[in-house]
């Protein structure tokens, strides 16, 4: 079964991609459609019947050399399952949204087909997403990874014709690859350290790791921390955590059903999967999970203060992915993977409603993406603004405090900062602060957007920042939007809302449904996700998660380390020998060490640290209400006061330029110096220079050889070779 | 059919006379009649080379299909193949009538053109297959000669320049190596490649002329045939006729340049320097790590500044050939697998890559980046092959350009880690350089006036593609294919250079 949905998609592409002329776009569009569809439905069987043993499922022989085996093989677990879900489930409905999204594009003339294009891209996309979470190995995984990424590029660069596009495709492969040169040096890592690039032997060979010193570059490094900080910078570059966040908001450029099921719902969260898939060797290396922790939360600060200010619908929702991303690679860094999970999957719902629905609004006002040009559209587009009202009551996290009812993003944000709360104080600060901003940015949108009178044609009281924000525009800065800017905006069609109406039900119910399984419960959680049963908390296991706790808080997120060294200094006392080796992964999708017990500290959390990210939602959802609706005056005003702040948010934090000046210029630059000085100069200069005596005797030869001597040559060549070996013949026979 | 490996050797060269002597006139006819017998013979050579893979034993490291005659002047003509070299064989005869089809628009001496492409396969069969250093030696440089030719015949404006670049260089460093080979045949009395495998060769300190030499004979012999190698591959900083040679070169030469006749270096480290000279080659194994390292970064710095096609491929392929040198030196199982796919996977995407320039030249006649732009618009099926080519070059996985990167990257690692993080930011690079180019002659809108008409592949140039397009899949998904014919040879390999090695104290893994 697993087989037929991770090749069900990759048939659709095919077909659709090759043989569009022969069976015509509308064909290859359903054909699509139908088979990713056909695959979610045995997914979502496959979920809910899944009882949490590790299947295997070999398909070919792959790349193997020495003791180096690699299969093409999938692992079923509940980790891939829930992605199964995901990825299957918005894959399908984001098809099926296309076929209305795409019916019409302004981008190509009429004789111009485009649409069997996309459909193929957007299937082979989620064959190569499927690969990629049903991998057995890392090398079948790093497949999947690089084939997500190539999908993306050619979805990015989709409208071809545009420079715009096409350098936001390039930016996002290049900007993945630096990404995926720390997973390739992580995967070599393990494979010299194990043997083995196989998921099995790697986990169990994990707590080994912990023990090893390797030398790596100019240091000895702990064999578990170097992999797995090599690892995460894969995740990071997939994932557009900082530093490499750069190609996710240039990557809008993509239409926005990719913005949706690619860089919303998907491809990014590859980074957060492939942490939680390797929580067996993670839960060995402290050092890496703590920087995990520190640069989730980090991200999830920064991306939400850039979220404050930009204009473009799309733009803000990519920060928000970021940021959202952000918080799931916290709950990762403190240990609950089950909850980075848990964060992934309601995410998927309502950030792909978001998007879709984001794209219901472009779609009506005429491809506008500029929230400035919106205003007052709650009437004209009702079914959407009910759409996005609740992907936004979802992601700000709208609940009844304290109990366990509310949308989906309430109770997972709120399992993560709870998590957060127990793992490290620096992470619980900034993921609550960045609620907060969440909060404002996702209302400030709803507010500009369908609140208040209409802006169309003309720009609203943001515009100072306009001559700055050039990107900002997407793809409308082709003057066709101005003909079209006083088009009455108009609902869109059934196949598109349809769509949004699946997602809003995994947006309200995902995290009430499932909250048990990935947090609430550990006992349900440990058995849904195949781990054996928890260790009882007996004395000795509370008193190291007492040390964690209060570890936690001392020196953040170095808790786990804390915790292993106490446990391992309890267990020396008892007498515990050859524990340690034991303490490892035997079997389940996760594997939480026996001395993590940061959910039940999560659960065990004040009751104002549960409040907290209810509080920041409200006020950021007041500050939005005052700022946008009762004095709409004030973030003029507000930018106007804190110019260099605003401008320091609108241009990101001046990352690109940054970068431009730092990679790409010098990279150029010093290409070309090399090229002309280490090539031409040194290079050629000094051979030439030995060859001075024979320069002139060769220019003469050649000057001759143009006049048509150039057999008389190669003759004299042959002749040259023939004498250099009867010389040598019959010296050597000589001897 | 004991002499397999002669009869394919030299199917070409029968072809080759029967042009020359047989064929006469320059018309349309003659013309059409020499292309026509050329892709036949190639073709058959093909064929018959089929009996060769069906026939070889991957299991047997040992040479097979070994014939043996005396020759002139006491020398012997000795032929056969192992696991390491059966595949360059396969590689030389499935490109050779591709080659082959490729030049079929060629309108000057096409007679004289085709001679020498069947000459020159003649004469690369027979480095792969010889089995004495003699015949080695003499099929070696004499493929010089029809390359130089093809290139300072057929070739651009600054052609002569380019040939005669070409030529020095690789003459130069050979000369070195044919004072080796005496030396060596004064040392060990004989020419023959399998004595010579067996045979130890000195390896304790010496003194000459003053200096001393760390690895004695070994290193001195291993470094005149590094100075032949190296500038074959070819490697950093001797790679400056390269780009050269390419950019003259007529589209067909270009890919058997870079397809095949490069393969020669890396073929000669894996056939001499390694297995001869191990001591020497555990020595100077770091001044090849940094070679090759230094070659990945800098050339494909160097491929982002290009405004040529083909000196940006070129310079590419360098940086490709960076993994092959560093893989072949790292002398494990995983670096010399890698080495070896490399290559072969090389054949496919840079000829491949090669040809996709070829393409558009014949259009254009130019090669510069900013004459195009925009090609996507009227040639699609252009673009797809191109963009296919172009992740291939980058190491997608799924096609073979990954294997033999991730492989000899694997194999450096596990001796050197701070080369293989060097190198493996060629995948960065390589990545910026390639969708770069891609960019600037497919992409956007087509604005140029002299590009309004332009047509897109012919039936014959997608013909020529596809059987490129088959085997950078089938070995990308199925690698096997060429693992399992060369990995015993290479396993044997390894073990006898370890077992050739004084042992040594401290292992590479520190384990506490």
């Amino acid at each position: 079964m697993t087989t037929i949905i991770l090749f069900a998609p990759l048939i659709g592409a095919l077909i659709c991609g090759f043989g569009w002329r022969i069976i015509g776009e509308k064909t290859g569009q359903v054909l699509t459609t139908g088979l990713v569809m056909l695959g979610a439905l045995l997914s979502w069987y496959v979920f809910l019947t899944h009882d949490g043993v590790t299947q295997h499922v070999p398909l070919m022989r792959w790349i193997e050399s020495g003791s180096l085996a690699t299969e093409w093989a999938i692992r079923l677990d509940r980790m891939t399952a829930i992605m199964l879900v995901v990825v299957n489930s918005v894959s399908a409905l984001v098809h099926l949204y296309s076929f209305g999204y795409m019916a019409h594009d302004e981008n190509w003339s009429e004789n111009e087909p485009y649409r069997a294009r996309f459909f193929a891209y957007l299937s082979f996309f989620t064959f190569a997403m499927l690969m990629l979470i049903t991998s057995d190995n890392l090398v079948q995984m790093f497949f999947g990874w690089e084939g997500v990424g190539v999908a993306s590029y050619l979805l990015i660069g989709f409208y071809y014709k545009k420079p715009s596009a096409n350098a936001a495709a390039i930016k996002a492969f290049v900007v993945n690859r630096v990404g995926d040169f720390g997973f390739a040096l992580g995967i070599f890592g393990l494979y010299f350290l194990t043997d083995s690039v196989n998921f099995d032997v790697i986990f169990a060979k994990a707590p080994e790791l912990a023990q090893t010193n390797v030398s790596f570059l100019w240091g000895e490094w702990n064999a578990a921390n170097l992999i797995g900080v090599l690892l995460f910078i894969g995740a990071m570059g997939k994932s557009a955590q900082l530093i490499l966040h750069t190609w996710l908001p240039d990557a809008m450029e993509g239409p926005t059903p990719v913005s949706a099921l690619i860089h919303a719902a998907t491809m990014v969260t590859a980074g957060v999967f492939l942490v939680c898939r390797m929580s067996p060797l993670y839960e060995f290396a402290p050092s890496a999970t703590a920087f995990i922790t520190v640069l989730g939360a980090t991200t999830a600060f920064f991306a939400a203060t850039v979220g404050l200010v930009q204009n473009d619908i799309k733009r803000v929702i990519a920060y928000s992915t970021c940021s959202q991303l952000g918080y799931m690679f916290v709950a990762a860094g403190v240990g609950v993977y089950p909850v980075a999970m848990f964060h992934l999957f309601t995410h998927a719902f309502f950030k792909a409603m978001l998007f879709l629905g984001a794209g219901s609004v472009i779609h009506a006002t005429h491809h506008e993406q500029d929230m400035r040009n919106y205003g007052g559209l709650r009437k004209k587009i009702p079914l959407t603004f009910w759409a996005m009202m609740i992907g936004t009551l979802a992601i700000t996290g709208v609940g009844i405090p304290l109990t366990h009812y509310g949308f989906a993003g309430y109770l997972s944000k709120d399992a993560v900062i709870e998590s957060a709360y127990v793992g490290s104080t620096y992470a619980y600060v900034l993921l609550v602060v960045a609620a907060g901003m969440t909060s404002f940015y996702s209302w400030r949108l709803m507010f500009l957007t369908f609140y208040g009178t209409s802006r169309a044609g003309g720009h609203g009281h943001e515009a100072h920042g306009h001559g700055h924000d050039d990107h900002a525009h997407g793809h409308d800065d082709h003057g066709h939007d101005h003909s079209h800017g006083h088009h009455e905006p108009h609902e869109s069609p059934a196949v598109m809302l349809i769509p949004l109406g699946v997602l809003s039900l995994g947006a309200v119910f995902a995290g009430m449904i499932w909250y048990d399984n990935f947090f609430g419960d550990e006992a349900k959680m440990r058995a849904w996700f195949g781990m054996p049963a928890a260790v009882e908390h007996a004395a000795e296991g509370e008193a190291a998660a007492e040390a964690t706790a209060t570890e936690a808080t001392a020196t953040e997120a170095t808790a786990t380390e804390g915790a292993s060294t106490e446990a391992a200094a309890t267990e020396g006392a008892t007498g515990g020998e050859g524990h340690a080796a034991a303490a490892g992964w035997t079997e389940g999708a996760i594997f939480m060490g026996p001395d993590n017990h940061v959910i039940h500290h999560a659960h065990e959390a004040p009751k104002l640290v549960k409040v907290s990210p209810f509080i920041a939602m409200v006020l950021g959802f007041l500050l939005a209400f005052q700022m946008y609706i009762r004095r709409p005056d004030l973030p003029a005003k507000l930018a106007a006061n804190q110019r260099p702040l605003y401008l320091f948010l609108l241009n990101k934090w001046y990352f690109d330029e940054i970068y431009d000046f730092l990679f790409v210029r010098s990279a150029k630059a010093l290409g070309a110096f090399l090229w002309k000085r280490g090539d031409g100069n040194v290079i050629d200069g000094s051979i030439n220079g030995v060859a001075l005596g024979v320069v002139p005797f060769f220019t003469r030869l050649a000057s001759r050889a143009q006049s048509g001597y150039l057999f008389h040559y190669a003759f004299a060549m042959v002749l040259g070779i023939a004498a250099l070996i009867t010389w040598m013949t019959l010296w050597g026979g000589a001897h | 059919m004991d002499n397999l490996l002669s009869i394919i050797t030299f199917i070409p060269a029968v072809a080759a006379a029967i042009l020359a002597l047989f064929l006469r006139g320059n018309d349309a006819a003659a013309q059409r009649n020499a292309k026509w017998l050329a892709l036949l013979a190639t073709t058959a050579t093909f064929l018959v080379s089929i009996f060769v893979l069906t026939g070889f034993d991957p299991q047997n490291t040992g040479f097979q299909f070994v014939e043996e005659y005396d020759w002139i002047l006491g020398l012997k003509y000795k032929m056969g193949v192992d696991g390491i070299s059966v595949l360059f064989v396969m590689l030389t005869t499935f490109l050779m009538p591709i080659t082959i089809a490729a030049c079929w628009s060629v309108e000057t001496r096409v007679k004289e053109y085709m001679i020498a492409f069947l000459m020159l396969e003649t004469l690369m069969l027979g480095v792969f297959c010889a089995l004495d250093m003699v015949l080695f030696y003499l099929f070696f440089e004499a493929g010089l000669i029809p390359m130089f030719l093809i290139i300072g015949i057929w070739g651009g404006k600054d052609r002569i320049y380019a040939a005669f670049k070409f030529f020095l260089y690789t003459f130069l460093g050979s000369v070195l190596m044919l004072v080796a080979m005496i030396a060596m045949y004064l040392d060990a009395g004989t020419t023959d490649i399998p004595s010579l495998l067996a045979h130890n060769f000195a390896s304790d300190d010496m003194v000459l002329l003053g200096f001393h030499i760390v690895g004695g004979l070994q290193t001195l012999l291993w470094l005149a045939f590094f100075a032949s190698f190296a500038v074959k591959m070819p490697m950093w900083p001797v790679h400056t006729w390269l780009p050269d040679a390419h950019v003259q070169a007529p589209t067909a030469g270009s890919v058997v340049l870079a397809a095949i006749l490069l393969k020669m270096g890396g073929y000669g480290f894996l056939r001499f320097s390694l297995p001869m000279f191990p001591v020497a080659s555990d020595l100077l194994a770091p001044l090849v790590f940094w070679m090759s390292a230094i070659a990945i970064v800098y050339t494909s710095l160097v491929a982002l500044a290009q405004q040529d096609m083909k000196k940006l491929i070129a310079y590419s392929s360098v940086a490709h050939m960076g993994y092959v040198t560093m893989g072949i030196f790292a002398a494990n199982q995983q670096g010399i697998d890698g080495a070896i796919f490399q290559m072969l996977s090389h054949g496919f995407i840079s000829g491949a890559l090669f040809l996709c320039v070829g393409v558009i030249y014949d259009r254009m006649h130019t090669r510069d980046i900013d004459a195009y732009g925009g090609l996507v618009n009227r040639m699609p099926a252009y673009a797809l092959v191109f963009m296919f080519f172009t992740m291939a070059n980058v190491g997608l996985p799924g096609t073979s350009g990954f294997i033999g990167e991730f492989l000899t990257l694997m194999g450096i690692f596990q001796v050197n880690t701070w080369v293989a993080a060097v190198a493996t930011t060629g995948v960065i690079l390589s990545a910026a350089y390639a969708l770069w180019l891609y960019r600037r002659v497919v992409m956007g809108e087509l604005v140029k006036e002299a590009l309004k008409s332009i047509t897109d592949m012919t039936r014959r140039e997608k013909a020529i593609f596809a059987p490129l397009i088959a085997m950078t899949l089938l070995l990308g998904v199925y690698p096997s294919l060429v693992t399992d014919i060369i990995g015993p040879s290479v396993s044997a390999l390894v073990s006898e250079h370890q077992a050739a090695l004084p042992p040594k104290g401290d292992t590479q893994l520190a384990q506490n």
